[in-house]
């Protein structure tokens, strides 16, 4: 391994790994990046040079071993050489206060009644004692290592059934060691010569033909030997996930890895390392400790944790599905809040530019409005100066002419530094939406082969995470129902509906189409000519002197009132139309549902955006705007934020108030179910807009974070409250990878179409804002580029460079189209 | 340097693991010792897993219990109470889950998945709600789906086969 391939992976994983492992914690694999991790500090053989700086090497090593859990066999020997220090350690840091919240959720599990203690079956051997065929596995494994197959075929290859994969352990032993074989191949063009026995020719060797012996227990210690050899050649990384995934028990793990480790120790290398990158290997490795633990730091915060181990364990993984989709946002949201906060908020909060207009005064309706007093605030696009804040250094302030000496050092290119944050919080957004939708593709894409459903549901449906006595019952019912229901059609098959039935069915669905395409084109004008109607009543009330500036200000808020309004009722009517076509299939009416409100919404934004770019932006003197970009960040605002309420009114009316309803009035046991699509195409509703509204709002993806925090609780609350587990079957994986998919696709893709649209092509406010006199927004870059070639003629390839890439988007996005393609097919 | 060697056979992190134990040792309070560098033999008794909140009310607690039990009985060792929860967790892969999941639906331990055990696990998926008939008809039509080997009963690769196109297979 050299050194570029060490930047190179370095730069891939500390790219798209850490910001993995924050935003999807939960997600499969993650553990083999945070191995791989490891790996590359393993590969650089940190004992060697170690070694050559003895005192320097201990400091580091106990440094990083008590602080940064390093797990190479340096640290066997490191601090925490005993459970007993462990435990003490823990002890201090209040370790069993997380053991309280769980055994308060034993005693709200426990108030249920104790369940009957359960008959002893007879006890059977844990691993059969089958005789093997050593020479057919051999022979068979042996096509597979013969040829180079991708990553890929490997992968599928190796779960495919082979006959002679037993449940004993000499089977599993034999299968691993052909396992690591083909590992060790993969990784490198052969297994080094000088691990070969002398007597042997290496091409025969590789092929793990065993000995002559036919001694079952010799053969299987020969196996043995060889898997620990193996496992010792192979990266940590690498066996760490091979000791990880094989099914043994952890008492016979732990005996191989010793053996593997004790034979290392013992195998050390002494080559020695060319003194320069000696130096580079050290502060890769030092900087990547660092972010290691910063992350495992992160990891251990574990928000949520015992909420949401509640609400999966009383409704299963459909509903929890919902919580963990909303965790997602919120740290994407986290992100974009840092990355802004940092570089544009901070900034210019320090700098302040000289205020132009008196501020107005504060009433409590700007937290409604978003206008008002916080206007001019470093909350919206307007209030960023469109020169480079400098330091300055004021000598005499006492008589009133104070000389401001500019130092050159710390200066800030705020409008620079706006276009570029905004860019990079986008691009780095597009790779994590696009990594993580195509993990999730990985996991849930499966041919649909319709002659299994009986088996899939007898084994699959069992929901593990389900722990409450109500629902692991109520979970028992809804399988027996299914399978009922499934026996029920594969015995009766499918009588053949006459031509009628046939044209009556589809004369039902098209009704039903009829009417959402009719109440969505509807409703999408109502919206076009509401938002006309505003704005010409903008220009109205522009014109003449405003007689009540509160009314004004309320007045704003109709637009995004209506909005909310038929996102809230239009999907009612979308749901009575379902229910009027009546599909026999629970997954094709969820697929329907969900492309219904897709189109509401998609069609709603689009007028939105409409509206604010084609018709406030286009000709702000109309309505006498000075900073259009503030006035459609606060329009931004005022959607977010009357989407949260009616968000809660809707919990209210239609949980709270619906379930105390039917108990009273109906007199029904039943209680609402928790719509699990709706309710996520709601966050993702939100998510779009917090996205339109960075570039004119920075401080946006705060509010949406308390919003999505404000939500989690009322939520869950509404949920363990009021609601049941949907009885229907919900395919959890399936809908997870569809909803990503919509995050990316319509959503984010669709406000970054929009972002871009604006900066590329739209003027900007002549008189605030860090673009004033610019004609695009574009122009910064431009512009920036430029100063730098007057200052420094040297620089004018970089000039060349940036006015054909980055002016020329083609280039840019194929180019990052290749590359991302590469990546996600490397992990894949 | 326990925790090192657990960390690397299961997927847990050192706090999880920590975590795992405490509540193994809340289980038992004087029968499991707090020092285990001497790794000691300390074994639970089946009814004191069972009772945990997680697998209380989960019709398949016993069969997991004795399919991750070293002694095949259902009374684990700290290890094997690691080794249980690390395969259960969200973290192990499907193959994984798969081979484990397999043998706990193989109630004789023969290594196959045939009817009775299939019966079996019927009866305790549904709470015996299903009549003698209805699940004599799933059974036959789960092997008539699932059997790719003709032998009447599923075995490892059969089953394997047959998770490997579902991706609900969640655990």
């Amino acid at each position: 391994m050299n050194v570029n391939d060490i930047i190179d992976s370095a730069w891939v994983i500390l790219l798209q790994f850490p910001l993995m492992r924050v935003l999807l914690p939960e997600s499969e694999g993650h553990q083999g990046l945070s191995a791989a991790l490891r790996a590359l500090l393993g590969d650089l053989t940190f004992l060697n040079f170690l070694s050559l700086y003895r005192p320097l090497s201990a400091f580091v090593s106990i440094f990083m071993s008590t602080c940064l859990s390093v797990r190479s066999p340096v640290d066997e020997e490191g601090v925490h050489d005993s459970f007993n220090q462990l435990i003490a350690e823990q002890s201090q840091n209040g370790g069993p206060s997380e053991a309280f919240e769980l055994q308060q959720l034993q005693r709200d599990l426990d108030e249920e009644g104790r369940d009957g203690i359960a008959y002893l079956s007879s006890p059977g051997g844990r691993q059969g004692q089958r005789d093997m065929e050593w020479e057919d596995d051999e022979r068979q494994t042996d096509s597979l290592i013969a040829e180079r197959w991708s990553s890929a075929t490997l992968k599928v290859l190796s779960s495919m059934p082979s006959r002679t994969i037993g449940r004993s352990r000499g089977a599993i032993i034999s299968q691993y060691y052909n396992r690591t074989m083909q590992l060790r191949r993969r990784r490198q063009s052969r297994p080094a010569i000088r691990d070969f026995s002398r007597s042997a020719r290496p091409s025969i060797r590789d092929y793990g033909i065993g000995a002559d012996t036919t001694d079952a227990e010799e053969a299987e210690r020969n196996k043995r030997e060889r898997l620990v050899n193996n496992l010792q050649n192979l990266s940590v990384s690498d066996r760490v996930r091979m000791l990880r995934g094989m099914p043994l028990s952890v008492a016979e793990k732990s005996g191989l890895r010793r053996l593997a480790l004790q034979k290392e120790s013992h195998a050390l290398s002494s080559s020695k390392i060319p003194c320069c990158s000696r130096l580079k290997y050290y502060i890769i490795i030092a900087v990547r400790q660092s972010w290691y633990s910063w992350l495992s730091f992160l990891h251990s915060l574990q928000l949520w944790q015992v909420a949401l181990k509640r609400v999966s364990g009383r409704f299963g993984t459909g509903v929890l599905s919902y919580f963990l989709f909303l965790k997602t946002l919120l740290f994407f949201n986290l992100f974009l809040f840092l990355v802004t906060g940092a570089f544009l908020v901070l900034p210019q909060a320090v700098h302040p530019p000289a205020l132009s207009a008196a501020r107005p005064a504060f009433t409590g309706l700007e937290f409604l409005t978003g206008a008002g007093y916080f206007s001019d605030t470093v909350m919206y696009y307007g209030y960023y100066s469109n020169y480079t804040l400098r330091k300055s250094c004021r000598d005499d302030v006492s008589n009133g002419t104070s000389l401001d000496c500019v130092s050159k050092r710390h200066s800030y290119n705020m409008p620079l530094a706006y276009f570029v944050t905004i860019g990079v919080a986008f691009f780095v957004t597009c790779i994590i939406l696009v990594y993580s939708m195509s993990k999730s593709f990985g996991q849930s894409f499966r041919i649909d082969k319709s002659h299994s459903i009986l088996a899939v549901k007898v084994f699959c449906s069992w929901d593990f995470k389900v722990i409450k006595k109500t629902s692991v019952r109520l979970m028992s019912e809804n399988i027996c129902i299914q399978l009922k229901e499934l026996l029920a059609e594969v015995n009766h098959k499918n009588v053949m509906n006459t031509a009628c039935q046939k044209l009556s069915r589809l004369m039902v669905h098209g009704l039903a189409w009829a009417i959402c395409i009719g109440g969505n084109a509807a409703c999408v004008y109502a919206i076009y000519h509401f938002s006309e109607h505003m704005h010409q009543n903008l220009q109205l009330t522009s014109r003449s002197t405003i007689k009540d500036p509160l009314l004004y200000e309320a007045s704003l808020l109709a637009l995004p009132v209506v909005v909310s309004l038929i996102n809230l009722l239009l999907p009612g009517l979308f749901n009575l139309a379902a229910w009027m076509e009546d599909y026999e299939s629970p997954s094709v009416r969820t697929y329907v549902a969900i492309g219904r409100n897709l189109m509401l919404k998609v069609s709603i934004l689009g007028v939105l955006c409409y509206h604010w770019l084609g018709r406030v932006a286009a000709d702000p003197k109309v309505i006498r705007l000075q900073c259009w970009e503030s006035f459609v960040g606060q329009e931004l605002y005022r959607f977010l934020l009357m989407d949260f309420i009616f968000t809660l009114l809707d919990t209210l009316f239609g949980e709270l108030l619906w379930r105390l309803f039917s108990e009273r009035v109906l007199k029904r046991r039943r209680m609402p179910e928790f719509d699990i699509a709706r309710n996520v195409l709601e966050l993702i509703y939100g998510q779009t807009l917090a996205w339109l509204g960075v570039l004119f709002t920075p401080l946006l993806p705060a509010v949406q974070i308390l919003k999505l925090l404000l939500l989690f609780y009322i939520k869950k609350s509404s949920v363990m409250m009021n609601c049941q587990a949907p009885r229907r079957p919900y395919r959890v994986s399936q809908m997870t990878t569809i909803f990503i998919t919509l995050l990316c696709f319509p959503s984010f893709l669709g406000a970054s179409v929009c972002v871009t649209y604006t900066m590329w092509s739209i003027t900007p406010s002549t008189s605030c804002g860090p673009f004033r006199e610019l004609k695009t927004m574009f122009q910064a870059g431009k512009r920036w580029v430029e100063e730098l070639e007057k200052d420094n003629p040297n620089l004018s390839p970089l000039a060349w460079a940036h006015s054909y890439l980055v002016e020329h988007p083609f280039f840019l996005f194929v180019g990052a189209g290749i590359f991302l393609r590469e990546k996600i097919r490397s992990f894949l | 340097m326990i925790s090192l060697y657990l960390q690397d056979c299961t997927y847990f992190t050192r706090k999880e693991i920590l975590r795992l134990f405490y509540r193994y040792r809340d289980l038992a309070p004087q029968l499991v010792p707090l020092d285990y560098t001497n790794h000691p033999d300390v074994k639970l008794p089946y009814e004191l897993i069972g009772s945990m909140p997680e697998l209380k009310d989960n019709p398949f607690r016993q069969r997991i219990a004795e399919v991750f039990s070293e002694d095949g009985e259902g009374n684990m060792t700290l290890d094997d109470f690691l080794d249980m929860f690390s395969v259960l967790s969200e973290m192990a892969p499907r193959d994984l889950k798969a081979y484990y999941a397999f043998k706990i639906y193989d109630f004789n331990n023969d290594d196959f998945i045939c009817k009775s055990d299939l019966e079996k696990t019927l009866n305790k998926l549904t709470r015996n709600e299903l009549t003698e008939d209805e699940v004599r008809m799933v059974c036959e039509k789960v092997i008539d789906e699932a059997d790719l080997d003709n032998d009447g009963r599923l075995s490892l690769e059969d089953f394997q086969h047959m998770i490997v196109r579902a991706p609900e297979f969640l655990r």
